[in-house]
C-alpha cells in the first residue's frame, strides 16, 4: 500500500472514531478507556513480526518483550472490561 | 492508471515492483487475505466501541473486540511463521523450514503476558481502576517504543528497507514518531500511575522554568525526528527515545491529583497515536484504524473533562492547578455551620419523598458504595425516591463513579448525568453529598474570582435539606476554595469517614 492509501484509511478512521466515541454513554466512559487500552495493544502485530523474524537477535528479543507487554494489556484489558460491563444492571422489576 | 502507451509497459512496471518488493522483503509482502483479515479486525474494533453506546449492547461489543484481536494476532502469526535462517521465500509454506523453537518462544511470551494480565484483571479492586488504566497505558507506550526499535534494528523484517540498503526515509519518520509518542505515553503513564496509586504525592511538583524546558525538549524531539529522515545513525534515534521519556515525565509531574481524569484520557489518546504511527510503519490497516479510534476516543474524553471543569486543555497540561491557593481557610473568617449526627440524617432521610445522592472521590477512598446502596435500599423500602447524580469529573477518571455504583449493584437507570438531573434539585427533599465538594460549590456560578468559576455544578442549594459527608472541616476540596454550601441554613455537616457515617445512618434507618 502506498502512503496516500494508508493516510486515507487513517483520516477516515479518525472521523469514524469521532462519531462513535461521542455516542458512547458517559456511564460507560471507564469501560471505554479500558477497552481502548486493550485494542491499542494491536501493536502486538508489530511485536510478533519482530519476534518471528530472523536476522537480528536484538530486534527479536525486543519483539518478544513487546509481545509480553502487549499480551498483559490485551488479556488484562478485555478481561477487566468484561468484568466491569457485567456489573451494569437495570432495575429489577 | 497505467495506460497501454508502451506495449507491455504495464506488465514490466508491475514485474519490477513485485520483484523489488520480494527482493527487499523475503516474506513481509502481506498476502491479500491477510490484508482483508486486518481490515476485518479493524471493523470489529469499531463495533466494540459502538457497543458502548448502551450497557445492554456493551457486552457484545467487548466480544467483537476480542474476536478482532484474535483475528489480528492469528493472521500475523500465520503470515510470519519463523523460518530457519537462509531459507528461500518460496520455501516458507514448507513446514520443514519452520523454526519451531522461535515459534514456541512467541507462544510462551503471549502466555506469560496473557496470564499476568488475566490475573491482574480478576483481582483488581474497582476503586483502583484509574491506576490500573494508567499502568496499562504505560505498557502500550513501552511496547510501541520496543517495536519501533525492533523495526530500526531489523528493517528488512518490517519491509521498510529501501533499495539503497537504508531504511525508507518516510518509514524512519513514522517509526521515530511512534517511538517518541510511545515513550511519552510510557513515562507519563508511570507518573500518573504513581500519583493515582498514592505512591507519589498528588500535589503538583513545579520546576522553575518548566515551560521553557518542556517546550525546548519538544522542539528538540521534533527536530531530531525530522533529521532522522536524512541520517539514520543510532545516536539520533537513541536521543529521541531518551528525550521523549524525559518529556513524558516532565509533562505529568506538575499536574495535580484531581486533574488526573484529563491526564489519563490524554495518555489514552497518546497510546492510540503511537499505535497509529506504528501502523503507518507497518502498512497495517488494523493498527491504523485502532490507533485513530483510540486517539480520537482519548481526545474526546479529555475535551469532555476539560469542559466539565471549565478549563482550557492547555491550562490543565501546563499544570500547577491548586498549587498557588495557600493553606486552606487561612485568612478566612470563621463562619457558623451546623453539625448533624447519623440519627438526624436517618430520621430526615426517612421522612423525605425524594433524595438525590451526589458521590465524589471521597466515596471511592472510603469504599462507601456498598453501604450507600444499602442506604438507598432501606429508603426505597420506606417509599422514598432515590436518584444518583454524577458529575463528569467526579472521581479520578471518566465514568469512575458509575463503575463503583455498578459494582455495588446500583441499577444504571437510577444514575443520572449532570444536565439530566440538575433541574430536579428544586423538587428534592434531600441532597446527600458524599465525598464530593467542588462539584457542588455555588462559587462556580457566582464568584468570578474563584478558580472554579464557570464550571458546571449541581444546584444543591435548591434542595430543601442538604447533608454533606466530609471527614473534617479542614480540607476544602481540590481547588482549595471555600464552599458556601457548608454554611447554608439547610445544610447539616456529617463529619466522619464516609463509609462509617453511611453505616451509622443505615442502623438508624433499620429500626
Amino acid at each position: 500500500m502506498d502512503f496516500i492509501s494508508i493516510l486515507s484509511i487513517f483520516v477516515m478512521a479518525c472521523f469514524v472514531g469521532y462519531y462513535v466515541v461521542w455516542s458512547v454513554t458517559p456511564a460507560l466512559h471507564t469501560p471505554l478507556m479500558a477497552v481502548t487500552n486493550a485494542i491499542s495493544s494491536v501493536i502486538i502485530v508489530g511485536a510478533l513480526i519482530a519476534a518471528a523474524a530472523a536476522g537480528s537477535a536484538g530486534s527479536k528479543w525486543l519483539g518478544l518483550l513487546a509481545v509480553v507487554l502487549a499480551s498483559v494489556n490485551i488479556f488484562g484489558g478485555f478481561a477487566v472490561t468484561a468484568r466491569m460491563l457485567a456489573m451494569y444492571k437495570k432495575k429489577d422489576r | 492508471m497505467c495506460e497501454e502507451a508502451i506495449p507491455g509497459g504495464c506488465a514490466q512496471v508491475a514485474d519490477a515492483m513485485t520483484s523489488a518488493a520480494n527482493a527487499a522483503l523475503p516474506h513481509a509482502a502481506t498476502p491479500a487475505w491477510a490484508m482483508l483479515a486486518y481490515l476485518a479486525s479493524g471493523v470489529l474494533f469499531i463495533l466494540a466501541l459502538r457497543g458502548l453506546s448502551s450497557p445492554s449492547t456493551s457486552r457484545a461489543g467487548n466480544r467483537y473486540g476480542m474476536i478482532g484481536m484474535t483475528i489480528a494476532m492469528v493472521t500475523t502469526l500465520v503470515t510470519h511463521i519463523p523460518v530457519i535462517p537462509g531459507t528461500e521465500p518460496d520455501e516458507f509454506y514448507n513446514a520443514v523450514y519452520w523454526d519451531f523453537a522461535s515459534f514456541g518462544e512467541i507462544l510462551a511470551a503471549i502466555a506469560i503476558g496473557g496470564g499476568i494480565g488475566w490475573v491482574i484483571a480478576r483481582r483488581i479492586a474497582m476503586t483502583d481502576m484509574p491506576q490500573l488504566v494508567a499502568a496499562f497505558h504505560s505498557l502500550v507506550g513501552l511496547a510501541a517504543v520496543l517495536v519501533g526499535w525492533a523495526a530500526y534494528l531489523n528493517p528488512e523484517a518490517f519491509g521498510i528497507l529501501g533499495a539503497d540498503g537504508q531504511i525508507n526515509p518516510v518509514s524512519r519518520l513514522e517509526a521515530g514518531l511512534g517511538i517518541a509518542i510511545g515513550a511519552i505515553t510510557f513515562s507519563g503513564s508511570v507518573i500518573a500511575f504513581l500519583k493515582l496509586a498514592g505512591k507519589m504525592s498528588g500535589a503538583p511538583i513545579l520546576l522553575p522554568l518548566r515551560h521553557v524546558i518542556n517546550l525546548g525538549t519538544l522542539i528538540a524531539i521534533l527536530g531530531l525526528t525530522g533529521y532522522f529522515m536524512t541520517d539514520q545513525s543510532l545516536w539520533v534515534i537513541a536521543t529521541i527515545t531518551v528525550l521523549a521519556f524525559l518529556i513524558g515525565f516532565l509533562l505529568i509531574i506538575p499536574i495535580g491529583g484531581a486533574d488526573m481524569p484529563v491526564v489519563v484520557s490524554m495518555l489514552n489518546s497518546y497510546s492510540g497515536w503511537a499505535a497509529a504511527a506504528m501502523g503507518f510503519t507497518l502498512h497495517n490497516t488494523a493498527m491504523i484504524i485502532t490507533g485513530a479510534l483510540v486517539g480520537s476516543s482519548g481526545a474526546i474524553l479529555s475535551y469532555i473533562m476539560c469542559k466539565a471543569m471549565n478549563r482550557g486543555f492547555l491550562s490543565v497540561i501546563a499544570g500547577g492547578f491548586g498549587a498557588e491557593a495557600g493553606p486552606a481557610g487561612e485568612a478566612k473568617e470563621q463562619r457558623p455551620w451546623k453539625r448533624g449526627s447519623a440519627e438526624d440524617a436517618a430520621y430526615m432521610l426517612g421522612e423525605a419523598e425524594k433524595v438525590i445522592i451526589i458521590p465524589g472521590y471521597g466515596m471511592a477512598v472510603s469504599q462507601a458504595q456498598h453501604a450507600l446502596r444499602e442506604m438507598a435500599d432501606l429508603l426505597k423500602a420506606k417509599g422514598v425516591e432515590v436518584k444518583y447524580a454524577i458529575h463528569p469529573v467526579a472521581g479520578r477518571m471518566p465514568g469512575h463513579m458509575n463503575v463503583l455504583l455498578a459494582e455495588a449493584n446500583v441499577p444504571y437507570d437510577e444514575v443520572f448525568e449532570l444536565e439530566d438531573i440538575n433541574s430536579e434539585f428544586a423538587t428534592a427533599d434531600v441532597a446527600f453529598i458524599i465525598g464530593a465538594n467542588d462539584v457542588v460549590n455555588p462559587a462556580a456560578k457566582t464568584d468570578k474570582s474563584s478558580p472554579i468559576y464557570g464550571m458546571p455544578v449541581f444546584d444543591v442549594d435548591k434542595a430543601k435539606q442538604v447533608f454533606f459527608i466530609k471527614r473534617s472541616m479542614g480540607g476544602v476540596g481540590y481547588a482549595g476554595v471555600d464552599n458556601d454550601v457548608f454554611y447554608m441554613d439547610q445544610t447539616l455537616m456529617l463529619l466522619a469517614d464516609a463509609k462509617k457515617m453511611v453505616e451509622d445512618i443505615n442502623k438508624g434507618l433499620a429500626h
